[in-house]
C-alpha cells in the first residue's frame, strides 16, 4: 500500500493568540519536501517583532492559564491526545512529506508515541501530589508546586511532532504557557496540529514561531519576558542559548545528542534463536529514522570472539534495508532531511574512508528513480574502524555506523565510555551480571538493556556529559518547568521574645 | 614552509565577506552533537563566550576559526575545508537566512604536515 504527498495550503503564518497571523515584515520562506525536493508550503518568515507579539500573548494568558485546575489542564491535554488520534493517518503523511522518513516509522511510532505523551502528562498531574512537613508540634512546612510562567521551546527536525510532545504537555501541564519554534526545515506538524486544536486551549496557552535560528530563534532564547528555554540540538547552539539565559538568570534544560555505543558480548551468539535475531536488529537500528536520532546507537562493539559470525549477520540484515517511496508502507528507510544532511553524511563517509576506515555496507548516496530522484537518499552505510576514528566520535545524523570489535568488559567499558557525549547506550548479552554491572558503569543517561530505541513515556530521559541535563518523558520534566513555593505556617500563639 | 588546518573554497570565501559586510567582526565556531552539529557556524564576534578551552584553528577571510579543545583533540590530525551547499539549516549560524550553510570538507594531514601542526 502507498500514500502520496498530501495536499498543503500555499502559505501558513505563526499561531499566537490562538489564531493564525501573518508575519510583521510579511516575509514567508518556502519548505520542500526531501522525499522529492518538491515545495511543500510557505511559512512565515518571523522576526523579532512576531516573537514580540507571541511572548506578549503568553505573558497576558498566564495568570489565568495558571491558576486553572489540574483536572481542567488534565482534560484539555487528552482532547489533545484524542485529536491527534483520530487524525493520526493525515499526521503521520504530513510528516513523512516534511521529514522524509518512511511513512512505517510515522505510523507506528512517531504519532502513536506522541498521542502518549499528551495522555501521560495529564494523568501525572492528576496523580501528583505537593508535599507537607511537620518541622515540630507548631511548625508546617508546605510545598506548592507553581508554574514558571512563560517558557520557549526550540525543537529539531528530527522528530517534528514527537519532540513537540515531548515538550508542549509537560511545561502545559505545569500550568506555563508556551511559545514554541519549531526547525524550519519541519514546520508542516506543528502547523497541523494547530490548526486541528486552535480552539482547545485558552487564546497565548499555545503559541508557534516559525522562522530562522539567527532572526527568529535567537530572540526567542534571549527574551527577557520568558522564564526557562528547553532545546533539543547540537553543543554551539546550547552554548549560545545557555549564555543568553544567564543574562535573565533562566534556566534552561538542553539535550545536545551523542554518539552511543551499542555493546555485543559475546554470549548473544550462544544459541541462533529468538534472542539472537533481536540482537542482530538491535544492531542494525543505527538505520533507524535514517540514522537521524540523538541516540542512534552509531557506534557498534562486538567482542572479538563472535566478531566475524555476528558482523556477517548484522551486514546481511542491513543490505536487506528497502530503500524506496517513503509513502509505500514497505520502505523501511527514507530521505535524508535536507540536502546539507545529505552532503555533511557524505562528507563524512569519506573522511571515514580516509582515516582507513573499511566499508562493509554502503557506503554511497542512493539514488532512487523518477519522482524521487531529486531527494536526499543515503545507502545504510557500516564502516569498520577504530574509536580515535572522527567517525567514531562524531555525531554523523545520518545511517552511519561505525563498528570495532573489544576484548574482555574492561575494554568494551573504555571504548563506549571514550566519547565527549552520553545519552543512549545499549547492551546485549544473555549474562546476568552483566546486565545490570555494565549499564552501571556507562556514563550515559539512557542506558537500554537487551533492546534498542524504545521511548516510553514514564521512562526518563537525558544526557550525562556534554549530552545535556534535564529528564524528559517523565513526570520528573514537570519541575524542570516548575518552582517551589515553601509556606512555613507557625500555629505557635506565642511570639519569639526577642523584641 | 608553513602549514595551515584550515582552508576556505572561494564560493565559501564570497559568502564570509558577504556577511562581514552586514554584521561586521565575525568568528566561526566548529559545533558537535545531534542535528546541526557536526557544522562549521558563524556568529557575531562578541556573540559567543569564548575562553581558552576554545582552540583557534586559523583565520579564514580575517575571521577566526575555534573549535572546543575536547573536539580537537579527535580532529587534530585533519585538515578542514569550509565550503557551502545549499540547504536549510536549524542554528542559529548566520548564513541559514541565505538558505545555505557552511560545511566542511576533511582530509587527513599528511605526515609532513602533522609534524608540523601536532608536535
Amino acid at each position: 500500500m502507498s500514500y502520496s504527498k498530501p495536499i498543503f495550503k500555499e502559505k501558513y503564518g505563526n499561531f499566537i493568540n490562538g489564531k493564525f497571523v501573518d508575519p510583521v515584515g510579511g516575509e514567508y520562506f518556502e519548505n520542500n519536501s526531501p522525499i522529492d525536493n518538491t515545495l511543500i508550503a510557505k511559512y512565515a518568515r518571523s522576526q523579532k517583532e512576531d516573537v514580540n507579539n507571541a511572548v506578549a500573548a503568553a505573558n497576558a494568558a498566564k495568570e489565568a492559564w495558571g491558576n486553572t485546575s489540574a483536572a481542567h489542564r488534565a482534560s484539555l491535554l487528552n482532547k489533545v491526545a484524542d485529536i491527534i488520534e483520530a487524525n493520526l493517518e493525515e499526521f503521520a503523511l504530513v510528516e513523512t512529506c516534511d521529514n522524509g522518513k518512511a511513512i512505517r516509522e510515522t505510523l507506528n511510532a512517531d504519532i502513536p508515541l506522541s498521542i502518549d505523551h499528551w495522555r501521560y502528562f495529564a494523568a501525572v498531574i492528576r496523580a501528583e501530589e505537593g508535599s507537607a512537613t511537620e518541622l515540630d508540634a507548631n511548625t508546617l512546612s508546605m510545598n506548592i508546586k507553581e508554574p514558571l510562567g512563560v517558557v520557549a521551546q526550540i525543537i529539531p527536525w528530527n522528530f517534528p511532532l514527537l519532540m513537540l510532545s515531548w515538550k508542549m504537555p509537560p511545561a502545559l501541564a505545569a500550568g506555563n504557557c508556551v511559545i514554541l519554534k519549531p526547525a524550519e526545515q519541519t514546520p508542516s506538524t506543528a502547523t497541523l496540529l494547530m490548526e486541528k486544536i486552535a480552539a482547545v486551549f485558552p487564546p497565548g496557552v499555545v503559541n508557534i514561531i516559525h522562522g530562522f535560528g539567527p532572526e527568529a530563534g535567537k530572540p526567542l532564547a534571549s527574551h527577557s519576558g520568558v522564564n526557562k528555554v528547553a532545546f533539543t540540538g547540537e553543543t554551539t547552539t546550547g552554548q549560545l542559548i545557555m549564555q543568553y539565559a544567564s543574562k535573565n538568570l533562566n534556566p534552561v534544560t538542553m539535550e545536545l545528542g551523542g554518539k552511543s555505543p551499542n555493546i555485543f558480548f559475546n554470549s548473544v551468539m550462544d544459541e541462533d534463536d529468538a534472542f539472537l535475531d533481536k540482537a542482530i536488529e538491535g544492531a542494525v537500528l543505527f538505520a533507524f529514522n535514517q540514522g537521524e536520532v540523538c541516540t542512534c546507537p552509531s557506534r557498534i562493539l562486538v567482542q572479538e570472539d563472535i566478531y566475524d559470525k555476528f558482523m556477517e549477520r548484522v551486514v546481511a540484515r542491513t543490505k536487506a534495508i528497502n530503500q524506496t517511496n517513503p509513502y509505500d508502507v514497505n520502505c523501511m528507510m527514507g530521505a535524508q532531511a535536507s540536502n546539507d544532511q545529505y552532503e555533511k553524511i557524505l562528507s563524512y563517509i569519506k573522511i571515514g574512508k580516509g582515516e582507513g576506515a573499511k566499508v562493509l555496507a554502503g557506503g554511497e548516496a542512493c539514488k532512487l528513480d523518477g519522482e524521487f530522484a531529486n531527494g536526499y537518499y543515503i545507502q545504510p552505510t557500516i564502516l569498520e574502524g577504530h574509536n580515535k576514528m572522527r567517525v567514531f566520535q562524531e555525531e554523523i545524523f545520518g545511517p552511519v555506523v561505525a563498528v570495532t570489535k573489544f576484548k574482555d568488559e574492561a575494554e568494551a567499558l573504555e571504548i563506549a565510555n571514550d566519547t565527549l557525549y552520553g545519552l543512549g547506550a545499549g547492551v546485549w548479552t544473555r549474562d546476568a551480571h552483566q546486565l545490570y554491572q555494565i549499564p552501571r558503569a556507562i556514563k550515559a543517561g539512557r542506558v537500554w538493556v537487551n533492546c534498542y530505541h524504545a521511548y516510553p513515556a514514564h521512562a526518563p530521559f537525558g544526557g550525562y556529559k556534554k549530552s545535556g541535563f534535564g529528564r524528559e518523558t517523565h513526570l520528573m520534566m514537570m519541575n524542570h518547568y516548575r518552582q517551589t513555593k515553601n509556606m512555613l505556617i507557625s500555629y505557635d500563639k506565642n511570639k519569639l521574645g526577642f523584641f | 614552509m608553513s602549514f595551515e588546518r584550515v582552508a576556505i573554497t572561494k564560493e565559501a570565501a564570497e559568502i564570509v565577506n558577504e556577511l562581514k559586510a552586514k554584521y561586521g567582526e565575525l568568528i566561526f565556531h566548529q559545533s558537535g552533537g545531534c542535528c546541526d552539529g557536526s557544522a562549521p557556524m558563524i556568529f557575531e564576534k562578541e556573540d559567543m563566550y569564548l575562553d581558552e578551552s576554545d582552540i583557534l584553528l586559523g583565520a579564514l577571510e580575517g575571521v577566526n576559526y575555534y573549535m572546543n579543545q575536547d573536539q580537537f583533540e579527535y580532529w587534530k590530525h585533519t585538515h578542514l575545508t569550509i565550503d557551502i551547499t545549499e540547504g536549510r539549516g536549524s542554528s542559529f549560524s548566520l548564513e541559514i537566512p541565505l538558505g545555505i550553510r557552511f560545511i566542511i570538507h576533511s582530509r587527513i594531514l599528511s605526515e609532513e604536515e602533522n609534524t608540523a601542526l601536532n608536535n
